[in-house]
C-alpha cells in the first residue's frame, strides 16, 4: 500500500479552505440581494413608482458584478472534490453526488436560465413576467444553496447511508433521511438568512455613503430603510437558527461542541461559566487566560440546567475502546476482501460502527497499515491515535466567537438603524451613517467564521466517524498541488482586483448615472467610440 | 435483466445526452468566445456578438456543471479517478473555464481601450482551451488511462500527466472538438447578426465543419489501428460497483470496433454524424442558419453516440490494470441512488427544457449594435 504524502493532504486542505472561503465572498450577497431586488421590484409592480424600478436596476447592476464571481468561483468547487478529494468522492458519493446533482437540476439551472432574463428581459416581458422571473432567480438560488447544505449536513451528520462491505463505500438508503437531516434544515435557514443579513449591510452602507454625501437621497433614504428592517429580521433569525444548530451539534458532534466551547473537562452544570474568551492550548489541552460568566454555559448549549457537557478528555477515554474495535473492523474488513467468507464478514459486521475510528489509526500504525499492527503494539497504536478525534481547539474557539460577536454588532446596529430610520432622524446621526459603511464587509466576514467553525470543528473527519481527512485526499504528488495552488492565486487575485474596481466604480457613480438612460430614449446611434477598430 | 443493470445503462444513456447538450449549448458559447476577436473588428460588433448569447451564457453552462454533477451522482468512483489522474488537464480546463463568467459579466463594463481588448483574449482561450479539453479528453480516454486501485478503493496514478497533453490522437479529437464548436458559434451568430458579422461568421462555421468532418474520418480510421478494450469473460451487469472484483479484461488491437462488428447497425451512428456535418456546412453556405443549426446538434450526437457505442461498457479503461477498468458496470452509484436520481431527472429535465425554449423565444430575433451600444444592460 502506497504511503500517504501528510504535504499533499495538508496542502489539499489549504486550497479546499482557501477556494471555499473565496466562493463564499460572494454567495452571502447572491443569496440575500436577489430576495431584496424582487421585493423592491414588487413594490414598483404594485405601485407603479419609478424610483422602485431605479432601485432594483440599480442594486441589480451590482448583484451582477458580485454574481459573476460567485458563479466562476462554484464550478471550482464541483471540480475540487473530484481532482482533490478523489478518496471521499469513491466512499461518499453515492449520497454525496445526489444532492449535488439535485442541485443543479433544480436550482442551478434555474436561477442560471432566469438570470439571463433578468439583466436582459425589461424591455421584452411585462412587468408582472419580469418580476416572476425575478423571483425565480432568488428561488433558484436560495434552493441552491438548500441542496449545498444537505450535502454538506450528509458530511457532518451522516443519515441516510450506511457502509457497504461489498463495494467499499457508503451506500445511499433513504433519500427522505438525507433531506430531513435536522442539521441540514438548521444549517439553510442559517446559512441564507446569514446571507439576507451581508446583503441588507451591504445595501445599507452603500446607502449611507449616499447619505454622508448628500447625493440621492430620496433613493438613498428608502433603500436604508427597506435594508434595516430586513436585516434586523434576519440577524434575529440568524441567531436563533444558530442556536438550534448549537444544540443538535451537542447531540451529535460533541467533539465539536466541547471545542467550540473550549471544554476540556466535563461541565459541571447549571455553575459552569460560558467561556467569553481564552487563549486555548491544544498541545498542553487546556486553556490559559480565561474569562467566563458563570451559569451561562449549560442553559445556552443544553436548553436545561441539569445536563453536563461531555469534556474534551473525557471524549478522548471514551474514543480509546472504539479505536480498538475499528481497528479489528478494518483488518477484517481487508480480510473479507480477499476471502468473501462468512466468519470475516460477520467479524466486520461486529465492529462495524467503529470502523471510521480504525481507519484514524492508520497514521500511527507501523508502515500506516492498521491491518497488521503487532498484538503487543495496539495500547500504543490506540493511545497515540486518542488525541487525533479532537478538531484544532485554537480556531474552533475563536472562528465561533467572533462569528457571535460579530452578529450581536449587527444586531445593535440594525436595531438602532431601522429606528432612527423610520423616525426620519438617519441624516443627522452622521456616526451611525459611517458604522454602517465601514461594516460593509463585517457580514460576509461573520459567515466566513461560520464556515470555518462549523468545517474546522469537523475534524479529523470528512465524513463524520466514517472518513478520516487524511485517507480522503487524492493520492497524487506535491507538484500538482503547486501547480493549481499558483494558479488559483493568481486567478483569484486578479478577480477580486477587478471585483472590487467595478464595484467602488459603480456605487461612486450611484443611481442616476443607470437610470438617466432610459428615461430620455434617444435616437439610436452608434458613437464613434464603438466603432473604434480593435487591434486584432 | 435485473433492475440495477438497466438502471445502469440508462443512466450512460443520460451521460451521453448530457455530453451531447454540452457540446452543443457551451460549445456553441465557446464558439463565439473563440470568434469574438476576428468576426468583431470594432467595439460595437464585438459587444453585438456578445450580446447574442449574453442571455444565454449562464444557462448553457449548467449543461457543463451538469456533466460533471451527473457523474459524480451516478458514477461516483469515475468521478473521483477520472478528474484526478487528469488533475493538470481539470485544472487548466477549471482556469479557463471560470474566466469566461467574469469576462462576460466585466468586459463592457469600463470604458478603457486595454481593458476590453485583454477580456477579448479572455474569451479567446475560454472558448478554444475548454473546447478542445472535452474534445481530448475522449482521446486519451479511448486510448487508455494509467492508474490502479488499492484495497481501500483508493485510486493510483501509474502515468505522468505529460502522456495525456503530448497525446497526438488525443490532439486530433481536442481539435475536432473545437471544429464543431467553432461551427455551431458561427451558426448562432448568423441567426442573431447581421452583415458584416453575419458573412464572417458563415466562413468561420463553414471552415470549422468541414476541419470537424476532415478530423472525424481521419479518427475514424486511426480507431481502426488503436489497441481497445475487450472483456475475455461474461460480466454479471448487476454486480456491487467496485472495481477491484468481477472484470477480466483484455488490449485488443482495433477492439474498439468489436461491437460494430456485432452490430453492424450501429454504422448509422457515425453516418448520421458525418452528414450532419457535411449538411449543415452546406446548410450555412446556402445562409439557412435555422437548418445549420439543428444539424450541429445531430453532429454532435453522431459523434458522442459513435464513441459511446465503439466503448461501452467501458467508460475509462485502465491501459496499466485492465481488470479494474471502470465501466458502466462497476463505477455507478448503489441501485437506491441510481433509482432516486432518476426520478429526480425524470421530473426536472422537461421543466428544464420548456423553460430553456421559453428564454430563447423572449430574446428572439436579429441584435442590432445600435440597440446593444445604447442599453445600459448589455454586456
Amino acid at each position: 500500500m502506497e504511503f500517504i504524502n501528510p504535504d499533499v493532504v495538508d496542502l489539499s486542505r489549504f486550497q479546499f479552505a482557501l477556494t471555499a472561503l473565496y466562493h463564499f465572498m460572494f454567495v452571502p450577497l447572491t443569496l440575500g440581494l436577489t430576495f431584496m431586488l424582487a421585493a423592491m421590484e414588487t413594490v414598483y409592480v404594485v405601485t407603479g413608482r419609478q424610483i422602485y424600478k431605479d432601485m432594483a436596476q440599480f442594486w441589480g447592476k451590482l448583484f451582477g458584478i458580485n454574481f459573476a464571481i460567485g458563479v466562476a468561483t462554484g464550478i471550482t468547487m464541483e471540480f475540487e472534490f473530484g481532482t482533490n478529494w478523489s478518496m471521499y468522492s469513491h466512499f461518499f458519493g453515492d449520497m454525496f453526488g445526489t444532492p449535488l446533482a439535485i442541485e443543479g437540476l433544480m436550482a442551478f439551472f434555474m436561477e442560471s436560465t432566469f438570470v439571463g432574463l433578468m439583466f436582459f428581459g425589461w424591455d421584452r416581458l411585462s412587468r408582472q413576467a419580469h418580476l416572476a422571473v425575478t423571483y425565480l432567480v432568488a428561488l433558484g438560488s436560495n434552493l441552491s444553496a438548500l441542496w449545498i447544505l444537505i450535502a454538506n449536513a450528509g458530511m457532518n451528520m451522516p443519515e441516510g447511508a450506511h457502509f457497504d462491505p461489498e463495494t467499499m463505500r457508503m451506500q445511499f438508503e433513504s433519500f427522505v433521511d438525507l433531506v430531513f437531516n435536522p442539521d441540514a434544515q438548521a444549517k439553510f435557514v442559517h446559512t441564507s438568512v446569514a446571507g439576507y443579513v451581508s446583503a441588507a449591510m451591504f445595501v445599507m452602507g452603500i446607502s449611507a455613503f449616499y447619505l454622508l454625501r448628500g447625493q440621492h437621497r430620496q433613493f438613498a433614504a428608502r433603500s436604508f430603510r427597506m435594508a434595516a428592517l430586513f436585516g434586523i429580521i434576519s440577524t434575529v433569525a440568524v441567531i436563533t437558527l444558530g442556536d438550534v444548530l448549537g444544540r443538535l451539534d451537542y447531540e451529535k458532534q460533541p467533539t465539536k461542541i466541547a471545542a467550540i466551547e473550549g471544554l476540556w473537562h466535563t461541565s459541571n452544570p447549571p455553575f459552569e461559566p460560558w467561556i467569553v474568551a481564552a487563549l486555548p492550548d491544544d498541545a498542553k489541552q487546556e486553556n490559559h487566560y480565561e474569562i467566563g460568566v458563570p451559569l451561562v454555559l449549560t442553559p445556552l448549549i443544553t436548553h436545561t440546567f441539569d445536563q453536563p457537557i461531555t469534556g474534551m478528555h473525557e471524549l478522548e477515554d471514551q474514543a480509546g475502546p472504539r479505536i480498538r474495535s475499528g481497528i479489528d473492523a478494518v483488518a477484517a474488513l481487508r480480510r473479507y476482501g480477499v476471502t468473501h467468507s462468512g466468519t470475516d464478514l460477520a467479524q466486520f459486521s461486529a465492529h462495524e460502527q467503529d470502523m471510521g475510528y480504525g481507519l484514524l489509526a492508520t497514521r500511527h500504525a507501523p508502515g500506516q497499515d492498521v491491518t497488521a499492527i503487532p498484538a503487543d503494539q495496539v495500547d500504543d497504536v490506540v493511545r497515540a491515535t486518542q488525541p487525533d478525534i479532537l478538531p484544532n481547539v485554537f480556531v474552533t474557539f475563536w472562528s465561533f466567537r467572533l462569528m457571535v460577536f460579530l452578529s450581536l454588532w449587527f444586531f445593535a446596529l440594525f436595531a438602532i438603524s431601522a429606528y432612527l430610520s423610520l423616525k426620519r432622524r438617519l441624516e443627522r446621526s452622521r456616526l451611525l451613517l459611517k458604522l454602517c459603511m465601514w461594516s460593509i464587509p463585517l457580514p460576509i466576514l461573520a459567515t466566513e467564521f461560520g464556515w470555518i467553525t462549523a468545517e474546522a470543528g469537523r475534524q479529523p473527519w470528512t465524513v463524520f466517524g466514517w472518513l478520516p481527512t487524511f485517507l480522503s485526499a487524492s493520492s497524487h504528488g506535491m507538484s500538482y498541488m503547486v501547480f493549481s495552488l499558483i494558479g488559483f492565486v493568481l486567478l483569484y487575485s486578479v478577480f477580486i482586483a477587478a471585483e472590487l474596481y467595478l464595484m467602488f466604480k459603480f456605487a461612486r457613480l450611484g443611481p442616476d448615472h443607470d437610470s438617466m438612460e432610459p428615461h430620455a430614449p434617444a435616437a439610436p446611434m452608434v458613437s464613434a467610440f464603438d466603432m473604434r477598430p480593435m487591434a486584432s | 435483466m435485473e433492475l440495477y443493470a438497466i438502471l445502469k445503462i440508462v443512466w450512460a444513456a443520460v451521460l451521453g445526452v448530457l455530453f451531447i447538450g454540452l457540446g452543443t449549448m457551451v460549445g456553441m458559447d465557446m464558439g463565439v468566445g473563440t470568434l469574438l476577436r476576428f468576426v468583431g473588428r470594432n467595439d460595437g460588433e464585438r459587444r453585438t456578438a456578445l450580446n447574442i448569447i449574453g442571455p444565454h451564457w449562464d444557462g448553457n453552462q449548467v449543461w457543463f456543471i451538469l456533466g460533471g454533477g451527473a457523474i459524480f451522482a451516478a458514477f461516483p468512483t469515475l468521478y473521483g479517478t477520472s478528474f484526478s489522474t487528469f488533475y493538470v488537464v481539470m485544472i487548466t480546463l477549471l482556469f479557463s473555464m471560470i474566466l469566461r463568467p467574469v469576462a462576460f459579466e466585466y468586459r463592457s463594463k469600463a470604458d478603457s481601450r486595454v481593458w476590453r481588448a485583454s477580456w477579448d483574449w479572455v474569451f479567446l482561450v475560454s472558448g478554444f482551451v475548454p473546447m478542445f479539453i472535452y474534445g481530448a479528453a475522449f482521446g486519451n480516454v479511448l486510448e487508455g488511462v494509467g492508474y490502479h486501485f488499492g484495497w481501500t478503493g483508493q485510486y493510483y496514478q501509474d502515468q505522468s500527466f505529460l502522456s495525456y497533453l503530448l497525446n497526438p490522437f488525443a490532439i486530433l479529437c481536442g481539435l475536432m472538438s473545437v471544429g464543431l464548436s467553432v461551427y455551431q458559434g458561427g451558426a448562432m451568430l448568423m441567426l442573431r447578426a447581421d452583415d458584416p458579422i453575419w458573412s464572417r461568421a458563415r466562413r468561420y462555421a463553414i471552415g470549422g465543419g468541414l476541419v470537424a468532418a476532415a478530423l472525424f474520418v481521419i479518427g475514424g480510421i486511426w480507431v481502426q489501428f488503436l489497441p481497445g478494450f475487450v472483456m475475455t469473460a461474461p460480466v454479471n451487469p448487476a454486480m456491487p460497483a467496485n472495481p477491484l472484483h468481477g472484470q477480466s479484461v483484455a488490449m485488443v488491437a482495433g477492439g474498439w470496433m468489436y461491437n460494430f462488428h456485432a452490430h453492424p447497425a450501429l454504422w448509422l451512428l457515425p453516418l448520421v454524424g458525418l452528414g450532419c456535418m457535411l449538411a449543415g456546412v452546406a446548410m450555412l453556405a446556402a445562409g439557412r442558419s435555422v437548418a445549420g443549426w439543428w444539424l450541429g446538434l445531430g453532429a454532435w450526437a453522431g459523434t458522442i453516440t459513435t464513441v459511446g457505442c465503439a466503448m461501452f461498457p467501458f467508460l475509462m479503461p485502465s491501459s496499466t490494470a485492465p481488470d479494474q477498468s471502470l465501466t458502466v458496470w462497476n463505477s455507478t452509484a448503489s441501485e437506491y441512488g441510481l433509482g432516486c436520481m432518476l426520478v429526480v431527472a425524470g421530473i426536472f429535465v422537461p421543466i428544464i427544457l420548456s423553460y430553456t425554449s421559453w428564454c430563447y423565444y423572449v430574446m428572439r430575433g436579429k441584435v442590432h449594435t445600435a440597440d446593444v451600444v445604447n442599453d445600459t444592460h448589455s454586456y
